[in-house]
């Protein structure tokens, strides 16, 4: 009996993935935590600036949008397998990414820091970082940039998250961590960022670090880039930006 | 030869040049250009992944005689923490103890300050020593359990001519016990040794550089998706049919059990 | 209790546990639904496959068992982790080509229906193994019994097979349905907001990383130590009236 209503659980199973065909738009963000942008909180809900901004985009080019969590190492494969329709997921946009997919226009645009131990003397140049153990987070800019400049580095860490580089700064595991400004000046701001400070911006270069934050579709996807671009200037020019941000952080970050 | 010849049927003829075939496709219209590059990183990976793959089955073993020992013949102080360890390490999720040990532990630091200036503290900073005592800890559960099978199932009537003989228990167990039982769980024991190959990728999660993290680290760099898995699926089969080959050399060369009803 | 929690330390870890927020007890609870719901319905789908690869093994054409031995030998000496991102990726991407290659457009695949599928395939390799030797251990008699009477095949699967084998196929059976729950924690790393997923994330917003993961370990644990139970009573009810069989199993 218990394995006549194991198949028959796994017949209705297999009906109910008749899948249906797409209206939505599936936006794709990281599914590990990335406060204050993106992350989970304890009721369950998303909640961050980059979640605000994606509900005040897809209002104003008026599409319905569906928060999917994907992992982030694999969003750029999830959107050219077709899992998710687009990446809003503080992703750069840089010539590499460019390759496999295409960008709407940036929405916001911040440096990117080194942060370290305060005990420690550092800073963010390679000679500063030299013989020290840097961490950062995989697929990123980041790692870019310091497979690129910090090669004198003793070692670079790769993390799956930001949230495990921190973590291990905090244990001592690392020395430093490079990421972007604003998730880090909130990571110093906590309790648990306390035993570190920003040592400082890394040395500019467009060509990895890209030219600001957008968001990311399918090669050819163009109507909706183009409804996403639309939104996106719309919240720039009604203020809708602005009052996001000022919620969140003390000076504009477009 | 007779095997040979038996193996070479028309159809099978057929399915290995579909395969080749296959293959051959894989290897030309597929995106390899990215290999060179990643080759010497590539290698050290799979260098990485046989070291841990070997540290810890040896030591998960060496783990997994007491645990069995204790668990089959052991008084219950001994008997009820092995059976509780081997419970709770095939009862949890690999993934989560390895997560628990790394993160959940290093979340303990900043409250001892005194850890930074003991003598362990650059291997505490390594990630591989977690790697290694998670994957140990979890062969030696699972082991431990076949073990307590194996220590059990050995002929009670010639540990009882071995007393007779006056044989110390020491030798005893060194010379009739443990041979017979490490026999006897050897079929198993290569089954058990592919299940751990297959559980170190897990170890990529927690920074350690195998020859898995080298794909996604191909994967993130390149955006290339599907040859670098596919290789790495073929890396590990390889392994894996090592490893059932040398346990077969092995058994072969282990005189024939005494026939058990 | 109160203060007996407080000198334990133990109250900030009660109430990062507890059921509503700011507790994440809530969200490890869905996450732990989630879980079950993917292994259950990879345990099912495994089992479909697990029977026609086992007919196919044994009663089937030359080409299709010597496919059903790549199949099965491929998954099992892949790493999981890595079957689930080819699966994944590839699954996904066959059927949206398909789909747009029959004029219906892109289609979306839910978070369960992909995991369930992906887990489903990899179970289905050790399914085949175990309904196989199970299908073995039936006395031919009792096969050779149902032609006599004519009963039809599909009858013969039903009324014979099925239940004859329950009793061979329970204890590999049982281990299955605890290696799918126990890898539906692997499907935290393509994304899928299951136990292991919700555990990091509720550990990484907290950083109470120890207390986080010990609990869902009680969870796994929890249920292991249940289905354990349940399968004992299923095997013990699958072998009723089997004692003459005791000797000749094997």
């Amino acid at each position: 009996m218990t394995l006549k209503t194991i198949l028959a659980a796994a017949a209705l199973g297999a009906v109910a993935a008749t899948a249906t065909l797409a209206e939505e738009v599936k936006i794709g963000i990281a599914a590990e935590p990335y406060p204050p942008f993106a992350s989970v909180d304890a009721s369950g809900t998303w909640i961050g600036w980059e979640v605000e901004v994606i509900d005040a985009v897809c209002a104003a080019a008026a599409l319905d949008c569906v928060l999917t969590p994907v992992a982030w190492d694999g969003i750029i494969p999830s959107l050219t397998g077709g899992q998710i329709d687009a990446i809003m997921a503080s992703m750069s946009i840089t010539e590499e990414r460019m390759k496999t997919i295409d960008f709407s226009e940036a929405y916001y645009n911040t440096p990117t820091v080194v942060v370290g131990d305060k005990a420690l003397d550092l800073d963010a140049t390679p000679e500063g970082l030299k013989g020290k153990i840097l961490g950062v987070q995989a697929s990123t800019i980041h790692q870019a940039y310091a497979q690129q400049y910090f090669t004198d580095a003793a070692e670079i860490r790769i993390y799956q998250t930001q949230d495990e580089a921190n973590q291990d700064l905090v244990a001592g595991r690392i020395d430093a961590t490079q990421a972007d400004s604003i998730a880090m000046a909130d990571f110093v701001s906590t309790d648990t960022g306390a035993c570190c400070e920003v040592k400082g911006t890394v040395a500019d270069d467009p060509a990895i670090l890209g030219q600001g934050v957008g968001a990311g579709v399918r090669k050819g996807d163009s109507d909706l880039r183009a409804a996403l671009n639309k939104g996106i200037a719309t919240i720039l020019a009604d203020g809708t930006h602005a009052a996001i941000t000022s919620r969140y952080f003390k000076a504009s970050i477009y | 030869m007779t095997g040979w010849r038996a193996f070479m049927q028309p159809h099978r003829i057929f399915l290995m040049a579909l395969f080749a075939g296959l293959f051959l496709w894989c290897a030309l219209s597929l995106r390899w250009d990215w290999l060179p590059e990643y080759a010497p990183l590539a290698l050290e990976g799979l260098w990485r992944t046989i070291w841990i793959l070997v540290v810890t089955t040896v030591l998960g073993f060496a783990l997994a005689v007491p645990l069995g020992l204790a668990q089959a013949v052991g008084p219950w102080y001994l008997s009820a923490p092995a059976k509780a360890f081997c419970t709770v390490i095939r009862g949890t999720p690999l993934l989560l103890q390895i997560w628990l040990l790394y993160y959940g532990l290093g979340s303990l630091f900043p409250q001892f300050p005194w850890i930074r200036g003991s003598e362990l503290w650059p291997y505490l900073r390594q990630a591989w020593p977690y790697a290694v005592l998670a994957l140990t800890l979890s062969y030696a559960g699972y082991e431990g359990e076949v073990m307590r099978g194996a220590f059990a199932s050995v002929n009670k009537g010639q540990l009882e001519a071995a007393r007779a003989f006056g044989m110390p228990r020491l030798t005893m167990f060194r010379r009739i016990w443990l041979p017979q039982a490490i026999r006897n769980v050897l079929p198993t024991l290569g089954g058990e040794t592919i299940l751990q190959l297959k559980a170190t990728p897990l170890v990529a999660t927690i920074t350690v550089i195998e020859i898995y993290s080298v794909s996604s680290r191909v994967r993130s760099d390149t955006f290339i998706v599907y040859e670098p898995l596919l290789l790495l699926a073929l890396v590990y089969m390889i392994i894996a049919g090592i490893i059932a080959l040398a346990f077969k050399k092995i058994e072969d060369r282990v005189p024939d059990r005494p026939h058990q009803g | 209790m109160e203060s007996l929690l407080d000198t334990l330390g133990l109250s900030q870890s009660v109430q990062l546990l507890s059921l509503s927020p700011p507790g994440w007890g809530g969200n490890l609870l869905r996450g732990l639904a989630n879980s079950l719901q993917i292994a259950l319905g990879a345990f099912g789908f495994g089992l479909v496959i697990g029977l026609f690869g086992a007919y196919g093994k044994l009663y089937g054409g030359p080409i299709l068992r010597d496919l059903l031995a790549i199949y099965t030998t491929v998954i099992r000496a892949v790493p999981e982790l890595v079957l689930i991102l080819i699966l994944y990726y590839v699954g996904s991407d066959l059927i949206n080509q398909a789909s747009v290659a029959m004029g219906y457009g892109r289609v979306e695949i839910s978070g369960v229906v992909a995991g369930i599928w992906v887990l489903g395939v990899v179970q289905g390799a050790y399914s085949t193994e175990v309904l196989r030797g199970a299908i073995q251990a039936i006395p031919p008699g009792q096969l050779e019994a149902a032609r006599a009477f004519g009963m039809p095949p599909l009858m013969t699967l039903r009324r014979v097979t099925i239940p004859a084998m329950m009793s061979f196929a329970t204890p590999g059976l049982a281990n299955l349905w605890l290696i799918a729950t126990k890898d539906t924690a692997l499907l935290a790393i393509v994304g899928f907001s299951e136990l292991t997923l919700e555990t990091r994330q509720a550990a990484g917003s907290t950083r109470a990383y120890f207390t986080f993961f010990l609990a869902a370990g009680a969870l796994y644990l929890i249920v292991t130590l249940f289905s354990g139970a349940l399968f004992a009573r299923i095997e013990k009810w699958a072998r009723r009236g089997q004692h003459s069989l005791k000797g000749g199993m094997k």
